[in-house]
């Protein structure tokens, strides 16, 4: 059983909120109705001008803090980060943590069923983009009473939100904290996203994403994709610190078993994640991220894009991520230079790569803190 | 201006107010957070060392963590009004290169530097025998940060030799007040020295 700490928001619930709206997509699709689930921790202000949206990245959802139950055996994603007094804090700020259309975590996605067919998505769920996150993300904050975020955060796939936020709605946002992120993916990025898909998509259980009607799982395909993106989140020194060339057992079997530690905690890594994580939804998500590119509609120039933002920005990354290094932050730092808009950006010492921003670090946490004690909101 | 350190006071009379500037290797972001309030800048500090940067943030100012021995390339031609480094010139690997880069960047550019031609060092080298160590440069010569000293001469050659154009100049004590003796000898009285320079497009 753990042990909620005062540092914790505690026990939470997840929220269901249904639209009826139909929410136009930038593939050319319209979903006629979805619905959203969502977390808040903290209390929204007679103002309402406390809020703060969490995106979650690729694999996350909404469940950033507390825990769903004494028994969990970890809390939210982002528990580092959320709670009484630490950075994004709960007795200050309302935060609303959504889980992402497209998602598996009961958010509509390929896994929903089709209203017009009555049977799941599967493939036919429209494919998603980060803008079409953003627009979702406005309509719940307006069914919620939110009419301007203090701020919207998020790491890696989450701070490219949190950067779209302030392009899509300059007027709806104080704060943009982007955090290990890109502004846009590089080819290795989307060589690898590449790579993960073939895995799925070439599984004979993945019935081109009918698998839900064939009661299988392509879970064999989405193991391997599990696989490679952890490698890529991680760093090889991390890796090197954490396996070496251990063995798995005491000597060399020359065979093709898991000879090697790191094969185990790979296989493992890749398991567990195929057990929780829907192979549509990782195919989607993937996508999103290769589609993000917000500098597109100025021919590339960010900073010219970044003309219409007035949120101020706060922007980290970790010296080891080599996903989303330094220079892809310090790209989206210079254009905002450029555009003479308000940012701070910090680098970190970590060997944790990409994942750093996960991961409990002194520095991380009280720049991050004293970033967020200055933003003002009325008591 | 009584509370901000006296070495930074006469830089402040040298910013127009509601300019935008670049502070390098800006240390706790005293002399920004100063002009943001009383003479209405905007801009960035530069910063490394992270309690400095962690000071930056809470005084609500911009600040932009990087090395400043990597360059400015994050910064456009000509982006700012002034670029300002303070009591860092003799620390960079390579001051040639970013007083360079402060020109690139900045219309006009602000530099201070310890004079190490100031009668102290000279006699203290020259009767011990020994590499300066005073209240204003404490280190010792093996763990010291200042790599390239120098002097009033050195950098006024420098500037001459580069056709950078030198558009005021302030030779001060370290308390930042001038007597007449280091406006007679500035290279031999000067403790601090305070230059701003023009772009590039301006020299003669």
């Amino acid at each position: 059983m753990i042990n909620i700490t005062t540092q914790s928001v505690g026990l939470v619930e997840p929220k269901t909120m249904h639209f009826d709206e139909a929410l136009s997509l930038v593939c050319g699709k319209v979903l006629e109705q979805y619905d959203i689930v969502y977390e808040t921790y903290g209390t929204l202000n007679a103002k309402a001008d406390n809020a703060v949206l969490v995106c979650h990245a690729l694999s996350a959802d909404h469940h950033a803090a507390g825990y769903h139950s004494k028994e969990d055996a970890k809390p939210g994603w982002w528990d580092i980060c959320i709670g009484p007094g630490k950075p994004i804090d709960t007795d200050k700020f309302f935060v609303v943590s959504p889980c992402n259309l497209g998602h598996c975590s009961g958010s509509t996605g390929p896994r929903s069923l089709n209203p017009d067919t009555s049977i799941a998505y599967g493939k036919d769920f429209p494919m998603m983009t980060v803008v079409d996150w953003v627009n979702y993300q406005q309509r719940l904050a307006d069914k919620l009473g939110i009419k301007q975020w203090a701020a919207v955060a998020g790491g890696s796939l989450g701070g490219m939100q949190a950067l779209q936020w302030a392009i899509q709605f300059p007027d709806k946002l104080h704060h943009a904290i982007v955090i290990a992120s890109a502004p846009k993916l590089s080819a290795q990025n989307i060589a690898f996203n590449a790579v993960a898909r073939q895995a799925i998509m070439n599984d004979p259980d993945f019935h081109d994403g009918r698998y839900y009607d064939f009661d299988t799982v392509p879970s064999n395909g989405l193991k391997v994709a599990r696989m490679l993106g952890h490698i890529t989140y991680l760093s090889d020194d991390a890796m090197g610190d954490k396996f070496g060339r251990e063995l798995k057992n005491e000597q060399l079997n020359y065979d093709y078993g898991v000879e090697f530690q790191v094969e185990s905690y790979l296989r493992y890594q890749g398991e567990s994640f195929a057990s929780r994580f829907d192979a549509n939804t990782y195919l989607l998500m993937t996508k999103a991220l290769d589609y993000f590119d917000p500098a597109e509609e100025e021919g590339g120039d960010l900073s010219a894009v970044f003309k219409k933002v007035k949120a101020k920005f706060f922007l980290a990354s970790f010296t080891t991520d080599w996903r989303f290094s330094p220079e892809r932050s310090k790209e989206i730092v210079s254009a905002l230079t450029d555009a003479n808009r308000d940012v701070s950006y910090l680098e970190f010492e970590s060997n944790h790569g990409h994942d750093a921003f996960l991961v409990e670090n002194d520095d991380y946490i009280d720049a991050f803190k004293a970033y967020m004690q200055n933003i003002e909101v009325s008591t | 201006m009584s509370e901000l350190r006296p070495e930074l006071q006469k830089i402040c009379e040298w910013i127009e107010p509601g300019s935008r500037v670049l502070d390098l290797g800006c240390g706790d972001g005293e002399l920004l957070e100063w002009l943001q309030k009383n003479r209405q800048v905007t801009g960035y500090g530069v910063e490394i060392n992270q309690q400095n940067v962690l000071s930056c943030l809470k005084k609500n100012i911009n600040i932009i963590q990087t090395d400043l021995d990597a360059g400015l390339t994050d910064f456009a031609d000509a982006s700012f009004d002034y670029v300002i480094m303070t009591q860092a010139l003799q620390a960079l690997h390579r001051p040639d290169k970013t007083l360079d880069e402060m020109l690139r960047v900045g219309h006009k550019s602000i530099v201070t530097f310890p004079n190490f031609g100031l009668w102290k060092c000279r006699l203290y080298l020259s009767l011990k025998g020994r590499m300066p160590v005073s209240k204003a440069l404490p280190a010792q010569w093996y763990d010291t940060k200042n790599i390239h000293l120098c002097t009033v001469n050195d950098f006024e050659n420098f500037c001459a030799q580069r056709s950078m154009t030198i558009s005021k100049r302030g030779i001060v004590d370290y308390n930042h007040r001038p007597s007449a003796l280091m406006k007679l000898w500035p290279n031999l009285f000067g403790e601090v020295a305070l230059y701003q320079l023009d772009e590039k497009k301006n020299a003669i």
